[in-house]
């Protein structure tokens, strides 16, 4: 191998081993370890003074305790269950919401697609904090929400949505929508019309033709965006902490506050493996899927 | 085949208001003369004046911005070389790993990965400040970039490399007259995602900043936690007023170059 190929492959490489693997697998350690007094607060430390036997030592010391402690404890497991839940329903309606806009960016004149598409795009470059505020004012009691819908007359007096869960329902939906969008919108765009001008001469009517042509050739568009929503929405920290209420438990937001509140580095690491293996599913689910996509078009 | 039905016609028209209503509302009341959020009274620009005199805004803003110019630079480069090598690297020792190690962070949950950077930085004692905010956003930028680089290097004829390298040129010369040329629209975007996800990020940041820097979204996140504000308003807007200039000149580059290569396809 020559020498210009090794460290064009070695500088990234090392640089993703000291940067992600190597303080993952310190997390993963640390998810062992058994909380103490003392800077960093936690031990075994790993030393290497005393060579192997030290190293024997040290991992004599590691147990599963803080796993055994998540399990038992309802908040660790009620938080995952939650998350999960919030994910669940929050990916449900931006599918409800984004296909319909997706749909009709699709059919829309094709003079009008660049802005249409423009439109979408700009959300997602604008700061996801910014956009998560402008949220705050609208769903506050004396909100621009709660105005209108008393406006209206369809309420006397002004709903509590801000801080509890359809808030928090409401802010990833509004956050994430544009990932939704963005992959039905492809696959839509592909869609070939003349096979539904083929299945309405055949007699099918319009709605029919919809659910036998448009929805399944764009499965895998609705697979990739309910994907695209559903993984970083179970993570999510920023949205239940600003718009979430004392009932919103996000395991996101308990891993935050276990590590700066509590201090107790030991469970914020076993917090984040268990999270992390939960994800794995998903992941490697979305994977399979863009791999079909992949393989469709060629 | 293309009409605009009363059914889509509604649910754009829907849709888009939904996306853009919230930030249009912060957009007004940013203009707001009364400090009350609810309360419309009169229009004035003074909280613009009052943010460009808050010093805290204007050192978080200045730390967000070091830290997303160099690690954006830091991404960029090692992104490029990242999706140069999945792409072009051919076997090596270890690829399952790099390819994994490139597609894990964009699917990491940030709060995992602000954690384990930070309890790297703590073990090998680091102090915390600005230097490891970039380290950190280059680390998952440059994924970011890899990814979006190494999708416009599957795509592009090798062939055109090949004859550069038949014709005399050392590969470095042939990438960097033949290859860097043609992926350079996807190596820009990559930078400009590189630098929109360092100036946005607040989860890592707030992880890895330490006390002695703290960045604009960290700021902005704790004056949140108190309540809406004039001045967080009049931030919003400069904010969301830099990404739609960006974003539009943006488009309209690159629909001019499709219509000046078309144009000069059709001379050929």
């Amino acid at each position: 191998m020559n020498l210009r190929r090794f460290s064009l492959i070695s500088v990234p490489y090392l640089w993703l081993l000291a940067l992600f693997l190597v303080p993952f697998l310190i997390v993963l350690k640390i998810s062992v370890s058994d909380i103490a007094l003392s800077i960093p607060p936690y031990t075994p430390t790993l030393d290497f003074s005393e060579g192997w036997a030290g190293f024997k030592d040290f991992l004599s010391q590691l147990d599963f305790e803080n796993f055994t402690f998540l399990a038992t404890d309802d908040l660790y497991w009620k938080s995952y269950l939650s998350s999960l839940q919030i994910a669940f329903i929050a990916t449900f309606f931006s599918l409800l919401i984004g296909f319909p806009i997706a749909y009709g960016m699709a059919n829309a004149p094709s003079e009008w697609q660049p802005t249409l598409m423009l439109l979408v795009i700009l959300p997602f470059w604008t700061s996801f904090l910014i956009r998560v505020y402008s949220l705050i004012g609208i769903l506050s009691q004396e909100g621009m929400l709660n105005q209108f819908l008393m406006w209206l007359g369809l309420i006397d007096d002004p709903l509590t949505i801000l801080n509890t869960n359809v808030a928090v329902y409401i802010g990833i939906v509004y956050t994430y929508v544009p990932f939704m969008i963005l992959p039905i919108y492809a696959t839509l765009t592909k869609l070939d019309g003349s096979l539904l001008e083929a299945a309405e001469d055949l007699g099918c009517s319009r709605a029919e033709a919809f659910w036998r042509i448009t929805v399944p050739l764009s499965k895998a568009g609705i697979i990739a965006g309910c994907f695209l929503v559903f993984i970083p929405a179970l993570g999510e920290f920023v949205i239940p902490s600003l718009l979430g209420g004392s009932e919103t438990l996000m395991i996101g937001k308990v891993l935050y506050e276990e590590f700066f509140a509590n201090r107790d580095w030991p469970v914020a690491g076993a917090v984040a493996v268990i999270l992390l293996l939960i994800l794995i599913i998903p992941i490697v689910l979305y994977q399979r899927n863009e791999q079909k996509i992949m393989e469709a078009e060629q | 085949m293309r009409r605009l039905t009363w059914f889509n016609a509604t649910s754009l028209t829907l849709g888009f208001a939904f996306l853009y209503i919230p930030m249009i509302v912060v957009i007004i009341y940013s203009f707001n003369e009364s400090r009350l959020v609810t309360v419309w009274g009169g229009f004035s620009t003074k909280w613009y004046g009052e943010l460009f005199q808050n010093e805290a805004f204007l050192d978080a803003a200045w730390v967000t911005f070091k830290v997303g110019f160099f690690s954006s630079i830091i991404a960029t480069i090692l992104g490029t070389m990242g999706a140069y090598v999945l792409v072009r690297g051919g076997r090596f020792f270890g690829r399952t790993l790099f390819s994994g190690m490139i597609y894990a962070p964009l699917v990491m949950p940030e709060v995992i990965t602000g954690l384990s950077l930070l309890l790297l930085f703590i073990s090998i004692g680091l102090d915390r400040g600005l230097f490891t905010i970039i380290l950190a956003h280059a680390t998952f930028s440059m994924c970011y970039v890899s990814v979006v680089v190494s999708s416009r290097l599957v795509s592009f004829d090798r062939s055109v490399e090949e004859a550069a390298l038949d014709l005399g040129c050392t590969p470095f010369e042939a990438f960097r007259l033949v290859t860097l040329p043609i992926i350079a629209p996807a190596v820009i975007s990559g930078w400009l995602l590189a630098l929109t996800l360092s100036l946005d990020d607040l989860v890592i940041a707030s992880f890895v900043a330490g006390p002695s820097a703290t960045t604009l979204p960290i700021k902005v996140f704790s004056s949140i936690r108190l309540g809406v504000s004039p001045e967080i308003n009049a931030l919003s807007t400069i904010l969301i007023g830099l990404v739609t200039i960006g974003t539009v000149a943006a488009s309209l580059t690159t629909k001019r170059a499709v219509l000046r290569r078309n144009r000069a396809e059709r001379m050929a």
